[in-house]
């Protein structure tokens, strides 16, 4: 199962497939006692000729052990997801890029705030469908929407974030490792065009990015 | 509790009353409600055909109306996801950088011309001549609009799979679950005559008609039906502008609000008639765990849709008087998230009105086949009020990649791994109950064992889910999909077509047919995990849901091979439920006649005489025990029931 996730090429995402395939083997693992213990039970306890059933109303004993041991667990589980769930979801600090997404029926449109660094002036670049980013440096994405709901999603990222119609959205951040073509499709229901809304990130080195930038605003 | 007095009419003339005799003999007719003093309105008369199979106020009767009502739901909501599954499997491949080379995509089976038509016009089917004279005349005709030349439009994919989703849970579990089982099930197993309210009963099951009626209209409005998924997220759903659906949308927001009154009305009876009308003796700790489901699931139903319908009347203030609740502009107005508080406020105790009802059946059936009491009675009960209670605090797991605050994630996350434990000692006790049993397997109890066993599937899957690191990843992939189906197919559905085979003999007197019953549970537990399973690898690997044509991502083409054998496996999953309704209708007229307790059951419905008369018990019963005294140690019989007098060590219940 853990086999079919796309490559993940986020320095910050690490722990999702780490909690990914923990779940993954506490999950097995209860699944394969309660299901042998079922059929275990059912051929050993299959109705025979003669044979009767024994009368037992229960045991405190054993409600009492497996809902702590359910409990521990469960809570267990949270306690070790809250940093991961803190780290994902916190507006970057210091990023080293900023650039605004924009989700509008059916295209995401990338805004780069331009050398002035600042969005909303007039070197403001607007980009369709396409997001440009450095490797290993992080990335904050201002995320809003025009009409609709739409979600942000970079499977290779393991990163998703609803983009909301005249709402800014400062959580959403990453730092990919590997340069390459990724796709970034809209995972919320958005109209008829919802399948197909589709970008893409490309991941550059830095001295790719750097001369991709110098021929978006020529001296 | 009340006086048991009781009178049974025969069919004499002491009365004014017109009487025509029932071609069926059996029938006897005892009248009053048990909690009555006065009994003058009980219908002495013989019931007219409309009295008796229209606009009955026999708890049994409308109990059976809510189930046809169910099962012919769940044909269309099957077939409305046949359709889009076949768009998933055969759609259009583009050419893409890198991608399999493109491909057009595969017309829909029998209603799709044939290729001949497409290459060269040439008619040579039956659906040809269809296509020839639809693309002639003026008129803008359904199937030109929604499935050209048999392909899926995109806009007809999202009504496809919003109308999938809102029939299969709000017109066929709930009616099935509550509607037919609660109707038929509560007043027989407390023991009393009718539901507390027969003419809002009634009122229930006909407005739930009217809503389906009017659902169905939504389908031939201009502009086409509701297409903004099952959960309606606004804006989408609040301004027709962003889909171009007019009064689709309108319709679907008020036949719901119209299905939400009818279970309204249905919970209101439902908690009177087990508070109130309960036989002598059954107090509550007596009750079976199926009527203690439906009792807390009647409570869940009662709190929980108002909500909706608020929701749903803002919507269509929205949409129709110029309001903005769920829209926030420029100058202010409300928010998207609003709408998403209100519907999963409401929609995670539906989840569970949806599941324990399922619970509580195959609590039943696992005793009584297991011929042994519930192992720890009293913490199922508690796990299901945990459930109850638990369900109200975590809508917001719906809701962790909204833009929702990300602290309150952590608050969501905790309440809902919370679940884990009611929902594992549930399981656990089911486990005890069949430990050192004698497990019969007859066809209701396979049926049990696939509940439990797709159920612990379908829990544990939900982890994924709860924990909100890895649902930034899975949540609204296919992973989702593979969650709520093995919950509420696997789990409901299970329960459901369990119950039917197992309460067949009380509802109608006689047997289904045990070899098709038991072909139909091979090929439906084989079928639903062939189109089920894969489709969490399909999230795992990232797919979304809701999308029409999977090809047109690059990485998503791996999986075409995989959504051909899902579509495969459903359209098995599909034909196979004919062989259910064949049973069914057939087992009515033609299936072996049963006797009064053909399953050897403790609990009080099966003390009524087969079938069931109008007024149910010749006597009220008195109850002495809990309701799962099996192979008691010293007794002869491997049961006692419910209502044989004392003589039997103290009960469970008690």
């Amino acid at each position: 199962m853990l086999g079919w996730l796309p490559e993940n090429i986020s320095e910050y995402a690490q722990g999702v497939d780490k909690l990914f395939a923990l779940i993954y083997w506490i999950t097995v693992v209860a699944f394969v006692l309660v299901i042998g213990t079922l059929i275990v039970f059912l051929i050993k306890y299959r109705h025979r000729a003669g044979h009767r059933a024994e009368y037992i109303e229960g045991s405190t004993k054993l409600e009492i052990i497996w809902t702590a041991v359910t409990t521990v667990i469960v809570f267990g589980l949270a306690m070790l997801s809250f940093p991961e769930w803190n780290n994902l979801k916190s507006p970057a600090e210091n990023p080293d890029y900023v650039v605004q997404v924009r989700g509008e029926q059916f295209n995401w449109y990338m805004i780069y705030p331009g050398p002035d660094n600042e969005l909303g002036t007039e070197d403001d670049l607007e980009l369709e469908n396409e997001l440009y980013v450095p490797e290993d440096k992080l990335v904050q994405i201002l995320l809003t929407s025009k009409d609709v709901i739409h979600s942000f999603f970079i499977p290779n990222l393991r990163q998703k974030q609803d983009a909301l119609p005249n709402q800014t959205i400062d959580t959403l951040k990453f730092q990919a490792r590997e340069p390459g073509r990724y796709e970034i499709p809209c995972a919320e229901l958005c109209g008829f065009g919802h399948s197909g809304m589709l970008g893409y990130l490309i991941v550059q080195t830095q001295e790719e990015y750097d001369a991709w930038v110098a021929e978006q605003w020529p001296e | 509790m009340q006086e048991n007095e009781n009178i049974s009419h025969e069919h004499d003339d002491d009365e004014h009353h017109e009487h025509a005799h029932d071609d069926n003999d059996t029938m006897e007719h005892t009248h009053e409600h048990d909690n009555d003093e006065h009994h003058d309105h009980a219908d002495h008369h013989e019931e007219s055909f409309i009295r008796k199979y229209i606009f009955s106020l026999d708890h049994k009767m409308i109990g059976k109306q809510f189930l046809i009502y169910g099962l012919i739901m769940l044909f269309v909501g099957g077939g409305l996801a046949l359709l889009f599954r076949w768009q998933l499997a055969y759609p259009e491949t583009p050419e893409l950088e890198g991608g399999k080379p493109a491909k057009a995509a595969k017309p829909l089976p029998i209603i799709g011309p044939s290729q001949k038509y497409i290459d060269d016009g040439e008619v040579v089917t039956g659906a040809d001549k269809m296509w020839e004279r639809i693309y002639d005349s003026d008129k803008e005709e359904f199937l030109e609009v929604n499935m050209p030349s048999g392909l899926i439009e995109p806009h007809f994919y999202n009504m496809l799979f919003t109308m999938h989703a809102t029939i299969m849970v709000f017109f066929v579990v709930v009616p099935i679950l509550v509607g037919a089982f609660g109707n038929f099930l509560i007043p027989l197993m407390i023991g009393t005559r009718d539901m507390a309210f027969p003419v809002l009963n009634m009122l229930s099951f006909w407005l739930a008609v009217l809503a389906a009626v009017i659902m169905a209209a939504g389908f031939f409005v201009p502009g086409g039906h509701a297409s903004a998924g099952w959960t309606g997220y606004a804006p989408l759903s609040s301004d027709p502008q962003w889909t171009g659906v007019g009064w689709g949308l309108n319709l679907w927001a008020i036949s719901l609000l119209i299905q939400g009154f009818s279970s309204l009305v249905g919970s209101i009876n439902y908690i009177t008639t087990i508070i109130n009308m309960r036989a002598p003796g059954m107090t509550f700790l007596r009750l079976p765990l199926v009527i203690w489901s439906l009792f807390i699931v009647a409570i869940l139903l009662l709190l929980a849709f108002p909500v909706l319908s608020s929701a749903l009347a803002l919507l269509i203030f929205d949409r129709l008087a110029g309001t903005t609740f769920f829209t926030s502009t420029a100058e202010g107005g409300g928010s998207s998230l609003l709408w998403q508080h209100l519907f999963w406020f409401f929609g995670h105790p539906e989840v569970y009105i949806l599941i324990l009802p399922g619970m509580g059946i195959a609590s039943e059936l696992i005793a009584v086949n297991s011929r042994k009491p519930i192992f720890g009675y009293r913490s199922m009960v508690y796990a299901m009020i945990a459930i109850a209670f638990l369900g109200w605090v975590v809508w917001g797991h719906h809701m962790f990649q909204s833009g929702m605050r990300p602290g309150m994630g952590a608050f969501f996350m905790t309440t809902t791994m919370l679940i884990a434990v009611p929902s594992a000692i549930k399981t656990f006790n089911w486990l005890g109950t069949m430990f050192r049993g004698s497990i019969r397997f007859t066809t209701p109890m396979l049926h049990a064992i696939a509940f439990v066993s797709m159920f612990v599937i379908g829990g544990l899957s939900g982890i994924y889910m709860a924990n909100t690191p890895v649902d930034i990843y899975i949540h609204d992939t296919y992973y989702i999909v593979a969650h709520i189906h093995y919950v509420v197919f696997g789990g409901s559905l299970f329960a459901i077509f369990g119950g039917i085979i197992f309460w067949f003999p009380k509802m109608y007197g006689r047997y289904m047919n045990d070899t098709l019953s038991k072909i139909h549970f091979w090929l439906t537990f084989i079928a639903f995990n062939c189109t089920f399973f894969p489709m969490h690898i399909l999230g795992v690997g990232g797919h979304m849901r809701r999308i029409s044509n999977p090809m047109q991502y690059e990485y998503l083409q791996t999986f075409e091979g995989m959504n051909i054998f899902i579509t495969m496996s459903a359209f098995t999953l599909g034909f196979v439920q004919l062989i259910l309704v064949f049973n069914f209708v057939w087992s009515i007229y033609r299936g072996k006649v049963a006797e009064k307790n053909p399953w050897n059951v403790t609990t009080l419905e099966w003390e009524a005489p087969t079938p069931v008369p109008h007024g149910n018990f010749a006597q009220i019963p008195t109850v002495y025990r809990g309701p799962y005294e099996y192979s008691v140690p010293g007794e002869e019989s491997d049961f006692i029931p419910q209502a044989q007098p004392e003589h039997a060590p103290a009960s469970a219940g008690d």
